[in-house]
């Protein structure tokens, strides 16, 4: 019945609720802008601001197959930009370009809903990159002015404080709806189908290789890697080897981790004082699991790496939670196979002439197999000679970079620590590798959550020694012992460029932090992180047995259906209150129908009041009184609760005799 | 016949679901209050289009692994779920009243003003009302205040016009879901004939059948004077106390003694069909109501005596409307 006459053309829009649109589309499109590459960013802000210009001038809209040249011209430029239209990037990038261009093709309602629809999408594609709670805000904020656009496209030319406020009236209402939604839609964990390649890009974290410079790009990123519950009491800062990536290839310049697929078990026995923790891991896009040294279990489907580093079976692409035991004080690989160690000495023939001099000298003065005293002669020397622990080294050459670090420039990063400490190690004939990691982290008071941001990535050594195993040497704890007692504020220069938030700061900016980042923290845990584990145990704490997608989705229906209930008493509601008036007249007119003086259907109050000061003249000034009040109440400009409560008062002591 | 007798069963089918969904059984008096069992709501094609990108944006969301995503994607569930009650809102428990609809011609555009009162403190914002499938009208009703819609209807034919069905629907607020409902009000419009154009002049006054000539108007019947009114004929003005400078008097004349003019329906051309001299008699009571003078209307099976003034021009044009109506009231 309703579609008979549900194709009615759609209107036009006016001017105003083109700048509605375009207020809620410009919100949608300009915090994705800076995530594009720069020549669409400028397509797409040159293509907005031609049309602001033409609505704002109310200029004629451009012919059709000046769009339609625009569309196909803007398609090829996202194209040879990205060399490819599909893929998340160059999705985004047409969705931006499709809707500035709707912008300047916007002649019904119609275009304005598509409109509409467009910035919704575009409000996901900003949740890529960011799902913080400022994101989370503003995209409220934005949802809000896209209602209120979408109100105004009704019914043009309400009053924009009206609007807004509908908006959020309606958004509120909606926000009951959304959490139990949230809570208790059964979760799926994705992806469904294959991801474009570039899905995961932007994460950042620790790489399988290491060359001078790449730690230090990745420590001036204030992002969290993860985040890491204790049990008991959290070990000290200079205890907090969170282990990575094994580096044991060497080439002259790069280190690289061994090819290796690892074992589902520990390959070695555990025993000693035990730390247990929680991590939450951000989605670094490698299959990196963290943990303090060395590692005491293997997550489920998880494997351990020939250099004793935890490895998932998939690369972390989404929040992961895992527990973790550590033993810090274990040895391990006493009885190393000689292959492993004879790697573990390799270094290409040739570079280096002088480290290898300083090493062979050092070895040479040391006790026959006392590898132990080139150790510390080696960690003397950096701590003795004007070594400088620095986050801007000066670049070093393709060859010979280590008799260039060791030598010459002597300013650096822990991977240049690491990478030169090893060398000799290995040029002395010692076994060593490169460990990489992140030492540290910050305990935050407010939730007891330890915070590893990427500025803590850090690179350290181990050396093999006869019947002790494997041995951790930290090169940069000689040259820096702050950096590793403290943290990397503490340890770098003045005038270092440190990412925001790292650095040393105010106590009350410092508790203001804390607080900050431990609402981050739940953030993150609760409403990103809330998946298919998290909901079982949120379903199994609110005391659902043994929750599973069904009750999840019975309880859903359920609680979905009581809060429209609620809603639609709502709707209802406001009717029965208001209709107090019309039963108190009802009331009264049945009063005087008892006294001979019905009231006529087509009568309204005032003359019925005259009728009845006519005919009965005692009840003249309190009918006169009734019947004003009603139709003050009905028809009057301003109706007032005062003068309802009046009314139901006057009619309920009104006494009429038969 | 085997056309006619699914035909009968789909209008009878229609005539049950009139009833027994749409609580329509013939035209309701006034006032009519939308109650929550006669307004329904479905999606429009713009909220099969919402519903279809929420439905993506949950795709997105899992395939992404975006917890906000979901939380986005739920809240816009949600607005729909919403814009449902808040169009089923902005209808339900309106009070529809009835104005008074003014005669028209046959032809022209009957206007059925319906009186829309919102008992809320919410203003209830882009109601449209349509009848017989005309463009709607959009009113907007403040809070706790009356608004007039006027329906537009062409006048097809003379004679009693009822409003019919009327459909109220509504959209707002967000063009996702429309609420409608239907009322029959108890309303019609008195429609008058069309007068014919270029109509031959009126006829001539006096009564041919009582003998009497045309013209004979006698002014030697004078009666006596009174004071002049603005609907009085100038032919009857005292033009020479007015001359001397005394008020506008008119001359009052026997009964009779001034030959009314008879509009009769005998005496129109025999060749002419009933509704060709409803229009002709119309035609000439306009051009008599124009002219001022003192007229009568005789049609089988009765008259209206002679007389002037708007009241008597509606009750002849009254009578001439309901010619022959089963429905002459």
């Amino acid at each position: 019945m309703a579609n008979r006459t549900a194709t009615e053309p759609a209107a036009r829009v006016s001017q105003r609720q083109a700048l509605w649109l375009l207020a809620a589309s410009a919100a949608s499109a300009l915090p994705l802008l800076p995530g594009l590459r720069p020549a669409i960013a400028a397509l797409a802000v040159t293509l907005l601001a031609i049309s602001i210009g033409v609505w704002i001038r109310a200029r004629a809209l451009p012919a059709r197959w000046i769009v339609f040249a625009l569309v196909a011209g803007s398609t090829l430029a996202i194209g040879f930009a990205y060399r490819s239209l599909f893929g998340r990037e160059p999705g985004v990038a047409m969705l931006i370009v499709f809707l500035a261009l709707k912008l300047l093709e916007l002649r019904t309602t119609r275009d304005g809903f598509t409109l509409v629809l467009l910035c919704y999408f575009l409000q996901l594609a900003l949740l890529f990159d960011r799902q913080g709670p400022e994101i989370a805000a503003y995209l409220a904020a934005d949802l809000i002015l896209i209602t209120a656009a979408l109100i105004q496209l009704e019914r043009d030319g309400q009053k924009m404080r009206s609007s807004i406020a509908r908006a959020s009236r309606m958004l509120a209402q909606a926000t009951p709806l959304m959490l139990v939604l949230f809570v208790l839609f059964p979760r799926v964990q994705g992806p469904l189908w294959g991801l474009p390649r570039d899905a995961w890009a932007g994460m950042s974290g620790l790489s399988d290789t290491m060359s001078p410079g790449s730690i230090r790009e990745l420590s001036l990123s204030a992002e969290p890697a993860f985040r890491v519950k204790f049990a008991g009491s959290t070990p000290p800062h200079a205890a907090l080897y969170w282990r990575g990536p094994v580096l044991t290839h060497y080439d002259g310049r790069t280190w690289r981790a061994a090819p290796g697929a690892g074992s589902r078990t520990l390959p070695y026995e555990t025993s000693g004082p035990a730390v247990e923790y929680t991590v939450t891991l951000e989605p670094h896009d490698k299959p990196w699991l963290f943990a303090l040294d060395l590692p005491g279990l293997v997550p489920e489907g998880a494997r351990v790496a020939p250099g004793y580093q935890l490895l998932a079976r998939t690369p972390v692409r989404t929040r992961q939670r895992y527990a973790m035991r550590s033993y810090p004080g274990l040895a391990a690989g006493i009885d190393e196979p000689l292959a492993v160690l004879e790697a573990a000495r390799r270094i290409p023939a040739g570079a280096n002439p002088r480290s290898r001099e300083l090493a062979a000298r050092w070895r040479a003065e040391a006790a026959d197999g006392d590898e132990l005293a080139v150790v510390r002669r080696a960690l003397e020397h950096f701590r003795r000679e004007a070594f400088v622990y620095t986050l801007s080294p000066p670049l070093l050459g393709k060859n010979d970079g280590i008799d260039e670090f060791l030598f010459a420039t002597r300013r650096g990063f822990c991977e240049h620590y690491a990478g030169a400490f090893v060398f000799l190690m290995r040029a002395a004939g010692i076994p060593a590798r490169v460990v990489t990691g992140y030492q540290g982290g910050e305990p935050n008071p407010v939730d007891g959550y330890l915070l590893v941001r990427q500025s803590d990535a850090h690179a350290w050594a181990e050396v093999w020694i006869a019947r002790r195993g494997w041995m951790r040497i930290d090169p940069t704890a000689a040259v820096s012992p702050s950096r590793i007692e403290s943290g990397i504020a503490a340890a770098v220069p003045a005038g270092d460029p440190l990412p925001f938030l790292v650095g040393a700061d105010a106590g009350w900016l410092r508790a203001l932090r804390f607080r900050w980042e431990a609402l981050g923290n739940a953030w993150n845990q609760w409403i990103i992180g809330y998946n298919l584990e998290r909901q079982r145990e949120l379903l199994t704490r609110l005391g659902m047995r043994d929750p599973d997608w069904r009750s999840a989705a019975a309880a859903m229906a359920v609680l979905t259906g009581v809060l429209l209930l609620v809603l639609a008493a709502w709707a209802a509601h406001e009717y029965r209150r208001q209709d107090r008036a019309a039963r108190a007249w009802a009331a009264f007119s049945r009063k005087m129908a008892r006294a001979g003086l019905a009231r006529r259907p087509e009568e309204g109050p005032l003359d019925y009041a005259r009728r009845i000061a006519a005919a009965a003249p005692g009840l003249a000034q309190r009918s006169a009184r009734i019947a004003q009040l009603y139709a003050e109440l009905r028809y009057g400009p301003h109706p007032d609760p005062g003068m309802q409560r009046e009314l139901v008062l006057r009619v309920r002591r009104l006494k009429v005799s038969a | 016949m085997s056309v006619a007798i699914p035909r009968t069963a789909v209008t009878a089918a229609r005539r049950f679901i009139d009833r027994w969904l749409f609580r329509l059984s013939g035209p309701e008096a006034a006032p009519v209050v939308l109650g929550q069992r006669r307004v329904f709501v479905l999606p429009t094609a713009a909220g099969v289009a919402f519903a279809a990108t929420v439905l993506l944006l949950l795709i997105g969301s899992i395939n992404y692994g975006l917890g906000l995503g979901y939380a986005l994607t739920f809240l816009l569930a949600g607005l729909g779920f919403v814009a449902i009650l808040h169009a089923f809102r902005n209808l339900v428990h309106l009070k529809i009243e009835y104005g008074r609809c003014e005669p028209v011609i046959a032809g022209s555009i009957a206007r059925f003003p319906l009186v829309l009162s919102n008992g809320r403190d919410d203003a209830r914002i882009a109601l449209a009302l349509s009848a017989g499938g005309g463009t709607p009208v959009i009113a907007d009703v403040a809070p706790r205040a009356a608004e007039t819609a006027a329906l537009r209807v062409v006048a097809r034919r003379r004679g009693w016009q009822p409003i019919g069905r009327v459909r109220l629907h509504t959209t707002f607020p967000l063009g996702l879901v429309r609420a409608w409902s239907y009322v029959e009000p108890d309303l019609r419009c008195l429609v008058y004939p069309a007068p014919e154009r270029d109509a031959p002049p009126l006829p001539p006054s006096g009564d041919a059948a009582d003998g009497r000539r045309p013209g004979a108007a006698g002014s030697e019947d004078f009666s006596g004077l009174r004071d002049h009114r603005p609907s009085d004929s100038p032919r009857h003005v005292a033009w020479k106390s007015a001359a001397r400078g005394d008020a506008l008097l008119t001359k009052l004349f026997e009964d009779g003694g001034s030959e009314p003019l008879w509009l009769d329906w005998d005496r129109l051309p025999a060749g002419l069909d009933t509704e060709a001299r409803l229009s002709r008699l119309c035609a000439h009571v306009l051009l008599a109501k124009s002219s001022g003078a003192s007229f009568g209307l005789r049609l089988p099976g009765g008259a209206i005596a002679p007389g002037r003034g708007a009241a008597h021009v509606e009750a002849c044009l009254k009578a001439l409307a309901l010619y022959g109506e089963p429905d002459g009231d």
